[in-house]
């Protein structure tokens, strides 16, 4: 479905990605978990190629996406990305930023997109703040109404860059309760996270990224129970005090 | 470490579009130059143009009096964008003030945007130069110089306060937040915290103006400052040549280059940081 193959990235000479190798199947959920600095951002916005690979390949589906022919709004069509604050255009009402992408990129109706937007709001109890501007809005609502903003596009893949953590702990929930329905529906899913509990519930898999590598790599259980790497261990021991 | 071939071959690609494009750019300026150029030069009328407004001769005896002139325009557009800027930012900061006690002033504010952004400046100029002198109020400058100043500061300042204004509205309310939060007084909140980043953004608009009040130190020629726009037409009235108006344009082109370059310089500048989000 998407795939990495030694991808590397430099900025301004210090590199940040030092050769990935990722896969994510259809349907997967990945957790991408790690230091402060050890390139999970970056990861992922190379993944939707917000930043220009120095090297390395990476495949959606059967694309080559690195290749500097493709169309690449059309590639990111195909892959939502939601980040961890100022997602929201704060000059539009929430119906409207839900609206906007569908209607101007997916070239779907006003009437449709709002009867889908409205359904999604629905779905995460917001939907009596349809006409609310963003600012209006807590952070957690905020959060909430940018992943619906991004699943209305219907990405095949959603990458999440620590789309809690600008959060206070009580509103967390609500944002990961969104997420674990989008699991259910069969989103594939790259997320990274600081939340360690709700990676080892959610994740098929979780990578652990130390100074621009994969350290480690492996099924929660594993990863969390019997780290293969004293990294990860080392670095477990500490978040999970 | 050694890069992969294909990220090698991408490299070239780029390479080569960058200059593909490049070319393609090139070649349409140059044609549509090149088109300008053959149907002005064959126009029917295009010697007697030729000798009337761009003619060397002309331009090479008017010259250095124009230079000389220019001088004033130079001196002018220095003092007045100070002048500009103080009354810019103090009536920016009366308008959003949000205290009561202040009502009059706000109103004042208000009238003094409204009145001077809507007449046009050529008037001002001319109410000013004519009219402030025959007052003949004890203090009030005579000097021509100091009343093309006030007038051109009037004018500008009024533009000037609602570009500022804006940039001061446009900041997040967080902002304020935070800096009251700190436990900052309103006027150190302001001048530590909103103005340095509505400044910022507006720069580049304010930037725009000032291009603008570059050109408009030309209108001063009306009440007799013999500014270069003046002195262009003093030797061309003698002689019935245009020459030396181009040569004063050719003036004013190149002092607005550099801010128009700057203004470019900081947008993208501006443009870059903003784009550069990462967490
Ligand atoms: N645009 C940029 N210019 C220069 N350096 C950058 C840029 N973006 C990221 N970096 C550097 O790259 C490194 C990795 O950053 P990245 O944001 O990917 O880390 P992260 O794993 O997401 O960290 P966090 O958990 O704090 O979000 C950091 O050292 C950062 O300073
Ligand atoms: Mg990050």
């Amino acid at each position: 479905m998407l795939r990495a193959e030694a991808v590397r990235k430099s900025f301004n000479g210090t590199e940040v990605l030092k050769g990935i190798d990722l896969e994510v199947t259809e349907g997967e959920v990945v957790c991408l978990i790690g230091a402060s600095g050890s390139g999970k951002s970056t990861l992922l916005r190379c993944l939707n190629l917000l930043e220009q690979v120095d090297d390395g390949d990476i495949w959606l589906g059967d694309a080559e996406i690195t290749d500097p022919r493709v169309d690449v709004d059309a590639v990111r069509r195909r892959i939502g990305i939601v980040f961890q604050a100022y997602n929201l255009f704060p000059h539009k009402t929430v119906l409207d930023n839900i609206v906007l992408g569908p209607v101007t990129v997916g070239g779907r109706s006003k009437a449709e997109a709002a009867a889908t937007a409205h359904e999604l709001l629905t779905r995460i109890g917001l939907e009596d703040r349809a006409g609310a501007y963003p600012d209006a809005l807590s952070g957690g609502q905020q959060q909430r109404v940018a992943l619906v903003r991004a699943i209305a596009m219907r990405p095949e893949v959603l990458l999440l860059d620590e789309i809690t953590s600008a959060l206070d702990p009580m509103l967390v929930g609500e944002v990961l309760d969104v997420i674990r329905d989008l699991r259910r529906e069969g989103m594939t899913i790259v997320m990274a996270t600081h939340e360690m509990a709700f990676a080892r519930e959610v994740a098929d898999r979780i990578v652990f990224m130390a100074d621009g590598c994969i350290e480690e790599s492996g099924t929660p259980e594993q990863v969390f129970t019997t780290p293969k790497s004293p990294r990860t261990a080392e670095f477990l021991a500490r978040h999970l005090a | 470490m050694t890069t992969s071939e294909r990220q090698l071959e991408r490299d070239r690609y780029r390479r080569r579009r960058t200059l593909t494009r490049g070319a393609v750019a090139a070649v349409s300026t140059l044609v549509v130059i090149g088109l300008l150029v053959y149907v002005v030069g064959n126009s029917p009328g295009w010697d007697r143009v030729h000798r009337t407004y761009f003619w060397w001769p002309d331009a090479k005896s008017s010259f250095p009096e124009v230079a000389r002139s220019f001088w004033l325009n130079i001196r002018l557009f220095m003092v007045v964008e100070v002048f500009v800027l103080i009354v810019g930012i103090v009536v920016a900061i009366i308008r959003v003030v949000p205290a009561p006690a202040l009502a009059p002033i706000k109103l004042l504010a208000v009238l003094y945007a409204d009145v001077f952004r809507g007449t046009p400046t050529l008037l001002i100029v001319l109410l000013v130069g004519f009219g402030l002198p025959a007052l003949n109020l004890t203090g009030m400058p005579t000097s021509l110089f100091w009343l093309g100043v006030i007038a051109l500061t009037l004018s500008y300042g009024a533009y000037v306060a609602e570009v500022i204004r804006a940039g001061i509205l446009s900041i997040h309310p967080t902002q304020w937040a935070s800096g009251r939060a700190l436990g900052m007084t309103y006027g150190q909140t302001m001048r530590h915290v909103v103005l340095p980043q509505a400044l910022r953004r507006v720069a580049p608009p304010l930037l725009n103006d000032f291009v603008s009040l570059q050109k408009d130190t030309a209108l001063l020629s009306t009440i007799g400052l013999v500014e270069s726009l003046r002195a262009a037409q003093v030797i061309s009235g003698k002689d019935f040549i245009f020459t030396p108006y181009v040569v004063a344009a050719a003036f004013f082109i190149a002092a607005t280059i550099p801010l128009a370059r700057f203004t470019d310089y900081l947008t993208v500048r501006s443009l870059r940081r903003e784009n550069g989000l990462i967490t």
